[in-house]
C-alpha cells in the first residue's frame, strides 16, 4: 500500500504540457545533437576568421574524408546501442577487414570478390556476436571486448604481422575521387547513412529496435521477433566496420593490422554526443554524424593551430563528458519526476 | 455460451500447487473482478488465460471453441489482450507507435520497399484518443512524458483498437492517483459497454464494487466465491479472501 501514497502526488499530471512541448523538438532530434551542430558550426566559423588555412578547399574535402570513415563505423555500432547492447570488437574489425581484403586482393582475386568475401566475413562477425549475446547469454560488453582482442590478433596473424602492399590502383584512385568537389568516400558515407537512417525511421525493422531498447519486455509481449532483431542489430554494426575497414585500406593504399585502433570508442563517443543513449532505445543517424564532425573538427582545428595532441585528448574527453551532462539535465527536466 | 470458459484447471510449480481446479466464466460485455489476496493464484489464472503459462490440465474455451496457447502472441491473435500491471510500453516511442507495436500497418515506398504507415497510424490514434475521452494530448507525444493514467489510457486503447473479445486488467490502478482511477473504472466500463469482457484483477475492494458486474474470489488457488457485485459488501469479501469463511464452514 505504500506505494499507492507515493503516487498519489498530483504532480504527475502536471506533466503534460512539457511533453508535448517538447515534442517537436524531438521530432528534430532536439536538443542535444543541436547544441553539438551549433559548438561544430561555431568551431568552423571561429576557425575560418582566426585561420587562413582551415576553409580551404584542400583543408574541408581533408575533413570530409576523415568524418566520412569516422561516421560509418559509428553508424553501425548506434544499432547495438539502440537495442541496448554495444559493439567494441568494430576497431579490429577494420583491421581485420583490410588485412583479409588486401590479401585477397594480392592473392589475384577480382576487386568484387575480394570486397564480396569481406563482407561475408562482416556478417559472419555480426552473426557471431549476436549469437553469443542472445543465445549463450554473454553481456555484449564482454563478447564484443573479447572480439576486440581476437579480431585484432586474426588481423596481425592473416597478415604475418605486417602490412599488406601491392594493391591495385583502381582501389586508391577511388578513394582519391571527387564527384562534383566532394570526395569519394564522403558519397559512401551518405549512402550508407542514408540507407541505415531509412532503416531506422520508416521500417518495422528499425522501430522495433527503438522498442526493444526502450522496454525489452514490452517488445516481447508485443510479438516482436527478438532474435531478428538481435541479428540485425550486430550484422549491421559488424558489416559497415568492414565496409570502412576496406574504404581505409583502399585511402592507405595498404591493409595495415594496427589499423582502427580505438576506431570503436570514438564511434561510441560519436553516438552518444549524437544523443544515443548507452541505456538503449534512443539515438539517430543524423545525429551520430553531426557526432562524428564535431570530432573530427576538433581534430582538424588543433592540428591546424599546433595544438599539442595530447591536449585534444583531453578537449575531447571533457567534451563527452560535458556534453552527456546537459542532456541528462534536458531528459531529467523533461520527464519530470523520473 | 458464455464468452470465456475455465474448467476445472490446474497448475503446479515444483511442489507447490498453485492452481487447483480453478472454473471461471466471463460473458460478453461484463466486467467480471478476481480479488484475492497475494499469492491466492490470480496473477497465475489470467497468465493461463494470456499464454503466458501452460496448464497441466483443464479447459479453457473461448466463444465455445476450445484453446492452448502456446505463447502471448497466439492469445492476442485469437482476441484476448492483457494490459500488464507495469503497461509494458516503449518510453521512447510515441503513444501511436506504442498502440500499433507488432502491427504496424505497411505501405510500399515508391512502390517497393515496406515500410510504416506513420500518417495511418497517426490518424488512428487520433481518432482513438477522441473516442475514450482519455486526456492523452497527442498521439505523436512520447510515451515517457505521460502519466500512470494516461499510459494507462493508451493501453486500454491498445486493447481496444484491435477489437478484443477479452480484456485483461491486471491491477490496473495500482500505481495510480485517485483522479486517474476514477479514469480507468471509466474505461473499463466503456469496454464492457462495447461488448468485451473484461476481467478485472484487483485488490482494493471500494474500486472492485464500483467497477465489476461480477466479482469471483480466489483463495489459495481455487474460486470460493462468485457473486453479483450488488449482492455482496466489503465485509462478505473480506471473509471470502481470507479463508475465514471456510474455516467457519468447517467448523459448523
Amino acid at each position: 500500500m505504500a506505494t499507492h501514497d507515493a503516487n498519489l502526488s498530483p504532480g504527475r499530471r502536471m506533466k503534460i504540457p512539457a511533453a508535448t512541448k517538447t515534442r517537436h523538438l524531438r521530432k528534430w532530434g532536439l536538443p542535444v545533437e543541436t547544441l553539438v551542430l551549433g559548438l561544430t558550426l561555431l568551431l568552423w566559423i571561429v576557425m575560418s576568421i582566426s585561420t587562413s588555412t582551415f576553409l580551404t578547399s584542400n583543408n574541408v574535402v581533408n575533413i570530409l574524408r576523415q568524418v566520412s570513415i569516422d561516421s560509418i563505423i559509428a553508424f553501425g555500432v548506434l544499432f547495438p546501442i539502440l537495442i541496448r547492447g554495444i559493439d567494441l570488437s568494430v576497431g579490429s574489425v577494420v583491421a581485420l577487414s583490410g588485412v583479409v581484403c588486401a590479401t585477397l586482393l594480392t592473392m589475384g582475386l577480382p576487386i568484387p570478390i575480394a570486397i564480396a568475401l569481406t563482407l561475408v566475413l562482416g556478417v559472419a562477425i555480426g552473426s557471431l556476436n549476436a549469437f553469443s549475446v542472445y543465445r549463450l547469454g554473454i553481456p555484449a560488453f564482454i563478447i564484443t571486448l573479447a572480439g576486440l582482442q581476437a579480431f585484432r590478433g586474426g588481423a596481425f596473424l592473416v597478415s604475418d604481422g605486417t602490412s599488406v602492399f601491392g594493391l591495385p590502383k583502381a582501389l586508391s584512385a577511388f578513394a582519391r575521387a571527387e564527384w562534383l568537389g566532394i570526395p569519394s568516400l564522403f558519397w559512401s558515407m551518405l549512402v550508407i547513412g542514408l540507407v541505415l537512417h531509412f532503416i531506422l525511421s520508416r521500417t518495422r525493422t528499425g522501430r522495433y529496435m527503438v522498442a526493444m531498447g526502450s522496454n525489452h519486455e514490452s517488445a516481447r509481449r508485443a510479438g516482436i521477433n527478438i532474435k531478428r532483431i538481435v541479428f540485425f542489430a550486430y550484422i549491421v554494426s559488424s558489416v559497415t566496420a568492414c565496409i570502412a575497414g576496406m574504404l581505409l585500406m583502399a585511402r592507405m593504399s595498404i591493409g595495415s593490422p594496427t589499423a582502427g585502433v580505438a576506431y570503436e570508442l570514438n564511434a561510441i563517443a560519436a553516438a552518444v554526443v549524437g544523443g544515443a543513449s548507452l541505456f538503449g532505445g534512443r539515438g539517430s543517424v543524423l545525429g551520430t554524424f553531426i557526432g562524428a564532425l564535431l570530432f573530427a573538427t576538433i581534430a582538424n582545428a588543433a592540428n591546424l593551430l599546433g595544438i599539442d595532441s595530447f591536449w585534444q585528448m583531453v578537449a575531447t574527453g571533457v567534451l563527452i563528458a560535458a556534453v552527456v551532462y546537459v542532456d541528462n539535465l534536458h531528459k531529467r527536466r523533461q520527464s519530470g519526476m523520473k | 455460451m458464455s464468452l470465456l470458459e475455465v474448467r476445472s484447471l490446474k497448475k503446479r510449480f515444483g511442489a507447490v500447487e498453485v492452481l487447483c481446479g480453478v472454473d471461471l466464466t466471463l460473458e460478453a460485455g461484463e466486467v467480471l473482478a478476481v480479488v484475492g489476496d497475494n499469492g491466492a493464484g490470480k496473477s497465475t489464472l489470467i497468465k493461463h488465460i494470456s499464454g503466458v503459462h501452460r496448464r497441466d490440465s483443464g479447459d479453457i474455451s473461448l466463444d465455445g471453441k476450445p484453446i492452448n496457447f502456446e505463447s502471448p502472441k497466439q492469445s492476442r491473435g485469437a482476441g484476448i489482450e492483457t494490459v500488464y500491471q507495469d503497461l509494458a510500453l516503449a518510453d521512447e516511442l510515441s503513444v501511436g507507435a506504442n498502440i500499433f507495436l507488432g502491427r504496424e500497418p505497411t505501405r510500399r515506398w515508391l512502390g517497393l520497399l515496406p515500410v510504416i504507415d506513420r500518417q495511418r497510424i497517426q490518424q488512428e490514434t487520433q481518432r482513438l484518443i477522441d473516442s475514450i475521452e482519455s486526456q492523452i494530448p497527442d498521439g505523436a507525444s512520447t510515451v515517457a512524458g505521460l502519466s500512470g493514467g494516461q499510459r494507462q489510457a493508451v493501453a486500454i486503447a491498445r486493447a481496444l483498437y484491435w477489437d478484443a473479445k477479452v480484456v485483461i486488467l491486471d491491477e490496473p490502478t495500482a500505481a495510480l492517483a485517485v483522479m486517474e482511477r476514477e479514469n480507468v473504472i471509466k474505461l473499463s466500463r466503456m469496454l464492457a459497454s462495447k461488448g468485451v469482457g473484461v476481467i478485472y484483477i484487483g485488490h482494493n475492494l471500494v474500486e472492485i464494487l464500483e467497477v465489476a458486474d461480477r466479482i469471483a474470489v480466489m483463495h489459495r488457488g481455487r474460486i470460493v466465491h462468485v457473486t453479483r457485485s450488488d449482492d455482496t459488501t466489503q465485509e462478505e469479501l473480506i471473509k471470502y479472501m481470507t479463508g475465514y469463511s471456510e474455516r467457519q464452514g468447517h467448523a459448523a
